[in-house]
């Protein structure tokens, strides 16, 4: 069962649909018990950094590292790519989870803000979550706040310099565009995300 | 490179798409869900549907016709027209649309902007406004109409762009009303002046008519993207041979698509 994690935050319509477009049966859902049973987990979020707070009041945040750290993928979209990081300037008092220490931040000013539109990605050869996408695909973006490139980078899109598209290490992985509104490419990259088996883990 | 967005919009009466001539002279054009999709697969970066009947009586046909388009949809997807409330709004969302595109009810009550903004996220607003210049005035003067373009407001376009985006828009949608339907061209002047009154992004609208046009109100007018009905329609242009256009007049566009 996929989960897709409800936190109150936009319009999950799109994400249900396109997940169903490619063959899945997700579960909306915001019921720690029943993310604890899923095989994977997706974080979707549209808005505002401050509305992740919800996952720390409703305890999904620690279901979801421990499902993390016992092998789940789990796929962050947008806010919820941002959300894998330390944290954001857009909401300094939240915190993220962590899976990477750096912070997400504005855009610097001289552009139009959002960065709204359909970009290209440069993308790392031997990314899972790119696999079958060609290099330079376009993806559709909505989002004013970005993260920086780090060594989990595994595309890379530039808006008045360089910033991570998506990330990836080990079954965690994040994209900052939505897939669910990237034509045929987001909707590869989803039968990816759902193709994809959790790396062997180490008897504890 | 970020590119520049070719969106096609359904102007739909009573769940048809219709086409009319400076907002008068409707003519059918076909079903919404079907030309959506065709649409989309011909390389259109997002698609706008904008129910020109809004009366209360039709708002269970524009629900269903909204979901039955979001059905096949993989690309933004926006829907406008008589939405006054964010309960309305969130009826359009769970629907299938991705942001809203209001208006005369934003006008009426500004605080419309911030109420579906703060539910939804500032990117699913859209506000769109319908501009007609002023004789013998500067374009810093063209004037905001309001019921499908019969009614002045007294507004002046550029002012509201800019109190809209204070108040939480996302994009601003500006249709020139002296331009729309004659595939003459954008106003490029007009354009150009919403687009440096605010820091979000300005879809153009009317005026349409080759790709020449498309490149001028990306460059001259500095949109962002550009917004099209009645040329795609009835195959005067394609997206697909818009974009193929587009791209050597060196605009950056999602091509090939």
């Amino acid at each position: 069962m996929i989960a897709v994690v409800d936190y109150k935050a936009g319009n999950l319509t799109s994400v249900m649909k396109a997940l169903r477009a490619v063959g899945a049966d997700p579960v909306l859902t915001e019921d720690p018990a029943q993310v604890a049973r899923a095989e994977k987990i997706i974080l979707p979020g549209v808005g505002h950094f401050a509305a992740t707070q919800y996952l720390d009041h409703r305890g999904l945040k620690s279901e979801i590292r421990r499902k993390i750290a016992a092998g789940a993928p789990f796929l962050g979209i947008c806010v919820g790519l941002q959300w894998l990081f330390a944290g954001s300037t857009e909401a300094p008092d939240c915190v993220g989870l962590a899976a990477f220490p750096e912070i997400c931040e504005r855009f610097a000013p001289g552009r139009k803000i959002p960065h709204v539109g359909w970009n290209s990605l440069a993308i790392q050869p031997n990314s899972r979550i790119f696999s079958g996408i060609p290099d330079g695909s376009f993806v559709y973006f909505t989002h004013a706040y970005r993260a920086p490139v780090t060594q989990a980078t595994v595309a890379v899109t530039d808006y008045g310099g360089p910033f991570t598209a998506a990330v990836e290490r080990g079954n965690v992985m994040g994209v900052q565009f939505h897939p669910e509104k990237s034509g045929e490419a987001g909707l590869q990259i989803l039968r990816n995300f759902l193709n994809f088996s959790s790396p062997e883990l180490p008897a504890c | 490179m970020l590119t520049k967005r070719i969106i096609a919009c359904l102007d739909v009466r009573d769940g048809r798409v219709v086409k009319g001539v400076q907002f008068v002279d409707l003519v059918d054009a076909g079903d919404p869900a079907e030309l959506a999709a065709r649409h989309a697969a011909a390389g259109a970066d997002e698609i706008v549907l904008l129910d020109i009947t809004a009366t209360h009586e039709n708002r269970g046909t524009l629900l269903s016709t909204v979901q039955r388009a979001a059905q096949r949809l993989f690309v933004p997807f926006t829907v406008g027209g008589g939405i006054r409330t964010a309960e309305e709004a969130a009826a359009v969302f769970d629907a299938g649309a991705d942001k809203v595109s209001i208006n005369s009810a934003a006008l009426a009550r500004p605080d419309l902007i911030g109420e579906i903004g703060s539910k939804f996220g500032a990117q699913a607003v859209i506000v769109a406004i319908d501009a007609r210049r002023v004789s013998g005035r500067p374009i810093s003067e063209a004037e905001v109409f309001v019921a499908g373009g019969r009614k002045p407001t007294g507004r002046r376009a550029v002012e509201w762009a800019r109190e809209a985006e204070s108040r939480g828009a996302g994009e601003i949608l500006l249709t020139s009303m002296d331009a729309d339907g004659t595939r003459a061209g954008f106003d490029c002047e007009l354009t150009a002046a919403v687009s440096a009154a605010v820091q979000i992004p300005v879809i153009a609208s009317g005026g349409a008519g080759t790709a020449q046009h498309f490149a001028q109100v990306f460059r001259e007018g500095r949109a962002d993207a550009a917004l099209a009905a009645g040329i795609f329609h009835f195959g005067v242009a394609d997206v697909r041979t818009l974009k193929a256009e587009l791209v050597h007049a060196r605009i950056p566009v999602r091509y090939p698509c």
